[in-house]
């Protein structure tokens, strides 16, 4: 199983690249769009904020790769800020145009009943909706791990695929055609989080 | 829901494990590899690794040893000791930290913060708050390893770092570091109404009441240290204890795919 992740210069790549392997991926990183152009699927970690990711996205081509990845329906996943990017815009920090793969907005978190704490940080429920691909033999009533202030609101709720409680409720998992987003980070949810990434080397 | 952290601390030092009382009488209590590979085993919700000779002895974070570590290290991990600049940030993420914990570069270079949530996000920013209280019982910040004082109370200072841009305080009293007779309650209740990010409580913790006790006065997280290192206290047996009190807790995961 080959995977192809993204180097940003922002992102956690170090933990996702060790979860992968240690699904069995072998695991390339693409230090420049051209990366991506035989790549099978491709995953684009995130932690970060959004108009500095996105800006470097653009600059380094990459945004264009990703939108030619997903115009062949290949398999994309992004992860937590990598899972905002996919949308079209997003509010962080002023606002930023997003890769506009999966039609929506990135708009703040807000609390919603007494005791929430912003970000929205530590493990929480992801409930699938419908018949998740990702979500696949996860386990019952497996936490997830999110480190997020922010959150996709998707226009299409065809392409919600699971929502968690928290500030409530928001989409947790994006999934259109074969791009996927994840808002959690599968890459630190343990043993949840590595049947996830199992699922995707599958897609 | 979201659920309570239960986190293990651990402090290093030249490489090496250490646990002190009171952020002094520093003692060797094994491998830095051994402590990550086994909570990693035990499934914990998080790990806070500190390099506590990284500021004190004027170097940068250990790199090669943090990048072994965090390969072992497939549950969150935050990192800190020695974290003076964006570029630090930069390398300690790329390694495998999901969180970067700054204490003395905050006071120095207030910006640090700032800049660093800019680029990384404020969910990476993780302000560590150490803090003595004098004989008046007045509660004071300290940085570089307790040995300095900045005079500025914590609930001030807490605050002050969550507008620039942290996303979640580590604070610990440093009296009751490694002491295990209970954490800083009120010290909790006053930063944890001070900052809507998440508080961590940090030193005291001997018994699973303590911990019970912190999230009673607000925090969102509980750490320990010696608690997990000189008694028979386990992660797993401490949100079984919270669990039967209410606290909403993570179940580990069964037997899976990761280690």
């Amino acid at each position: 199983m080959n995977v192809t992740v993204i180097r940003t210069g922002l992102s956690n790549l170090g933990s996702m690249v060790r979860a992968l392997e240690e699904c069995g991926a072998a695991v390339r990183v693409a230090e420049k769009a051209g990366d991506l152009d035989d790549a099978a699927r491709v995953v684009l970690p995130g932690v970060g904020a959004f108009p500095e990711a996105m800006a470097r996205l653009e600059r380094d081509g990459f945004a264009d790769a990703l939108r030619e990845h997903a115009r062949r329906e290949r398999p994309l996943l992004g992860v937590c800020l990598g899972m905002q990017l996919l949308a079209d815009e997003g509010e962080e920090m002023g606002g930023a145009k997003g890769l506009g793969l999966v039609p929506g907005k990135v708009v703040a978190l807000k609390v919603a009943e007494a005791g929430e704490r912003l970000p929205h940080m530590g493990w929480n429920d992801v409930r699938p909706r419908g018949r998740s691909p990702l979500m696949r033999d996860t386990p019952d009533g497996g936490d997830f791990y999110f480190v997020h202030s922010y959150h996709f609101v998707p226009d299409d709720p065809a392409d919600i695929a699971a929502t968690t409680p928290y500030c409530g409720g928001f989409v947790s998992i994006v999934a259109r055609g074969a791009t996927f987003g994840a808002q959690f980070h599968p890459e630190k949810s343990s043993r949840a989080g590595a049947r996830l990434l199992a699922n995707f080397l599958a897609a | 829901m979201l659920k309570t952290r239960v986190i293990p601390t651990l402090l290093m030092r030249d490489g090496a494990l250490v646990k002190g009382v009171g952020f002094e009488s520093w003692r060797g209590v094994g491998g830095a590899m051994q402590g990550v590979k086994v909570f990693n085993a035990r499934d914990v919700d998080e790990l806070v690794l500190l390099d506590i000779g990284a500021t004190p002895q004027g170097g940068e974070p250990d790199w090669m040893t943090l990048e072994d570590l965090a390969r072992e290290c497939f549950v969150p991990l935050t990192i800190g000791g020695g974290v003076r600049s964006i570029a630090h940030f930069e390398r300690l993420l790329e390694i495998g930290a999901d969180k970067v914990a700054v204490n003395s570069a905050a006071y120095e270079s207030p910006h640090l913060i700032e800049e660093a949530a800019r680029r990384f996000g404020v969910q990476c920013v993780v302000a560590s708050i150490d803090v003595r209280r004098d004989g008046d019982g007045r509660a004071t910040c300290v940085s570089g390893c307790g040995a300095q004082s900045r005079a500025i109370d914590p609930a001030a200072w807490a605050r002050e770092v969550e507008q620039r841009g942290a996303g979640e305080i580590l604070l610990t009293r440093v009296e009751y570091d490694g002491a295990m007779t209970g954490y800083d309650c009120d010290l909790i209740r006053a930063v944890s109404e001070a900052v809507s990010a998440p508080v961590i409580a940090s030193g005291g913790a001997g018994r699973y009441e303590h911990m019970a006790e912190a999230l009673a006065a607000g925090a969102s997280a509980v750490a320990a240290g010696a608690m997990f290192q000189f008694t028979q206290a386990t992660p797993a047996e401490a949100k079984a204890f919270l669990a039967a009190r209410g606290v909403r807790v993570r179940r580990s995961a069964g037997p899976g795919l990761v280690r």
